[in-house]
């Protein structure tokens, strides 16, 4: 199993467009992924309530899990999402 | 000749003729609807139905524009989520019927937003949207809200949803009709917003059948069935003379005899910032900060705050731009400041009184402004809402002196501020008038329920009686009262407020060019003459009438 820590960059959260846009990138991976905070339950990733209802906010640090072929690449570009301030790129 | 025509309030204005699109309203699962005999039969249907809202949706946001296809898209993912269909599912085991399942698998995800505050909190409309939607397909009633428009329609509801609004296909909505609603409310911003012509509180509006022509005259609040040949006309003819008389003027407002009032624009964020950055207007009136804290779960950092300031200043250049300072309390809490519940929120710890019970929240927000003022070189003034006494427009002046501003001012909404404007504005530089909450306490009538329509009507000649007030006490002062209400954009009440002594007016910006049109015909003396016709008046009604029959036919030939 791989797994990342990374810090929230989206200035509004995880939540409606940033949390669609995580959420799809993670389908897109094809693999079971999962979001959480460190010592608490994780949700899926690829649940857009799962993600929304975990309501991670700016600055706040969750870890990513992802198993099978690619899961390392695959958390990679996935960390690399949450990095960016999805919600001031809206234009 | 005409078929009937229904009586609302107006609330954005110019005229539009469409066919009527009806939006449904959300049906509830029967209350009579059978455990399922089934389970899993049970469990297909709502699988089916959350598959044809995701399509549905898919397809709308397809086809929707850009601000749209977002908001669709994300809306379609909840449909589609897997975690929305197994609580369903386990619903269903549990005995209830389809419907019933997916509406207390929504209550669940609904109550865990509601619990997490701000934004997340928001995006309940969304998830209960998906819900209604499902719920419909399950029972076989037409979806609720909007259907996708093929040509122009003229939109009929109820009420509209944020939601609803916000997704609104701006290329074939050219009218919007509402039974409820009130002139303050969501649907009406909105449609001011767009430059979409609108009546509220038209009595019997869902009854008009779908398909149904209808002309729909925001300036006059009248919606007439069938309309003639002759009325389609008038309205031609009226379109097109405002189109070319509102063309004709531009720059900074002022009257016919060169009495400068500025003419400002209410925004409410970054994007609204830019827009009107690139319109005709001498600055910002009115900048609502609230965006920037409720969906935050601690205060943000004072350079984070300055950040979103920079970006809110910069398209305006030289040009003012007046903040108000956070208007936060019990119907709009914080997560990182509440006071706890309040029967009253209204009348509650709000505004300047909640900042007063923590004062780091105006004080980080302040140096803030400060420092992005500083680094854009705007001309940066602070106003504080829901100042009463002069005693807090001191406290705030000092605050605001301290963070290195140069100008502090109060909104004037409450009464008490009016009345004692003389004592009040001694303290501060300037005074800008909220006619929407000092409508609302002035009448003691509720802003948000559109059956106290009447009575919140900004005619009300109390209201003026008030405004005259607090004109008078800044005459005294020699400090200048704007108005950043709704009524600052109506282009009679803008020359009944001249003529009261109001220096500036701030409103959406489309309303802005029909208001410099109305100033660049009268005189400050006929505003005068204006402002005692309305104070003079009996009634609401009545004041506009007065107005009405005495200002310039060219500015009322194109109203």
């Amino acid at each position: 199993m791989s797994q990342r820590t990374v810090t929230i960059a989206s200035s509004v959260g995880l939540h409606a467009r940033p949390a669609a846009l995580f959420v799809e990138a993670a389908q897109e991976t094809g693999l079971d992924v999962e979001i959480g905070r460190a010592g608490e339950d994780a949700v899926d990733a690829t649940s857009i309530l799962g993600v929304m209802a975990l309501g991670a906010k700016h600055g706040e640090e969750v870890i990513l899990t992802a198993e099978g072929d690619g899961a390392d690449a695959a958390l990679e570009s996935l960390v690399a999402l949450l990095s960016r301030d999805l919600d001031a790129e809206e234009g | 000749m005409s078929g009937d025509t229904r009586h609302g309030v107006g609330v954005s204005p110019g005229t539009a003729v469409g066919p009527v699109v009806q939006v449904a309203p959300p049906v509830r699962p029967p209350a009579d609807e059978p455990a399922p005999d089934d389970a899993d039969a049970a469990t297909s249907r709502v699988l089916e139905s959350l598959a044809a809202v995701a399509v549905d949706l898919d397809a709308r946001a397809a086809a929707a524009d850009e601000h749209a296809k977002p908001i669709l898209k994300a809306t379609a993912m909840i449909a589609r989520d897997k975690g929305l269909a197994k609580a369903a599912g386990k619903h269903i085991a549990a005995g209830l019927g389809p419907a019933h399942a997916i509406e207390a698998a929504v209550a669940e995800y609904a109550a865990q937003f509601e619990a997490l505050g701000g934004y997340f909190a928001e995006r309940v409309a969304d998830l209960k949207d998906v819900g209604d939607r499902a719920i419909a397909h399950v029972l076989g009633v037409p979806s609720p809200g909007v259907p996708p428009l093929t040509g122009p329609s003229v939109i009929v509801a109820v009420d509209l949803a944020p939601a609803e609004t916000a997704t609104l296909d701006r290329a074939h909505v050219v009218g919007i009709v509402t039974a409820a609603g009130g002139r303050t409310s969501h649907t009406a911003i909105l449609a001011a917003q767009m430059g979409i012509p609108a009546v509220v509180q038209v009595h019997g509006a869902t009854d008009i059948p779908a398909g149904t022509t209808v002309a729909v005259d925001g300036d006059a609040g009248a919606v007439t069935l069938d309309p003639d040949m002759d009325l389609l006309e008038a309205q031609r003819v009226r379109r097109e003379r405002r189109a070319a008389a509102l063309a004709g003027v531009s720059g900074p407002g002022a009257t016919s005899d060169g009495h400068a009032v500025a003419l400002l624009a209410n925004i409410g964020g970054v994007d609204d910032a830019v827009a009107a950055g690139a319109q005709d207007v001498e600055g910002v009136g009115l900048f609502r900060t609230e965006f920037l804290y409720l969906s935050a779960n601690a205060l943000p950092s004072v350079e984070e705050q300055a950040d979103v300031y920079r970006k809110v200043l910069e398209p305006f250049g030289s040009r003012r731009v007046v903040v108000r300072t956070l208007d936060a309390g019990a119907d709009k809490p914080l997560a990182f400041a509440n006071l706890g519940e309040e029967e009253n929120p209204a009348l509650g710890r709000r505004g300047l009184r909640l900042c007063q019970a923590k004062p780091e929240l105006i004080d980080s927000q302040l140096s803030a402004l400060a420092l992005a003022a500083r680094e854009t070189g705007a001309d940066v003034r602070v106003m504080a809402p829901m100042v009463a006494t002069a005693e807090e427009a001191a406290w705030f002046a000092s605050r605001v002196r301290a963070a290195g501003l140069p100008k502090a001012g109060v909104m004037i909404e409450v009464p008490a501020a009016a009345l004692r404007s003389r004592h009040v504005l001694a303290e501060v530089d300037f005074g800008s008038l909220g006619t929407n909450d000092l409508a609302q306490y002035t009448m003691a009538a509720d802003r948000m329920e559109g059956e106290l329509s009447d009575l919140l009507d900004p005619w009300q000649p109390a209201v003026l009686d008030v405004v005259a007030a607090a004109c008078e006490g800044g005459a005294e002062t020699g400090k200048p009262v704007g108005v950043c209400g709704e009524s600052a954009g109506d282009p009679l009440l803008a020359l009944v407020l001249a003529g009261l002594g109001v220096s500036s007016l701030s409103m959406a910006p489309k309303k802005v060019p029909a208001v410099r049109f109305a100033l660049s015909l009268h005189s400050l003396d006929k505003c005068r003459e204006l402002a005692a016709l309305a104070r003079d008046a009996r009634s609401a009604a009545d004041a506009r009438e007065a107005v009405r029959a005495a200002a310039g036919e060219e500015l009322t030939a194109i109203l």
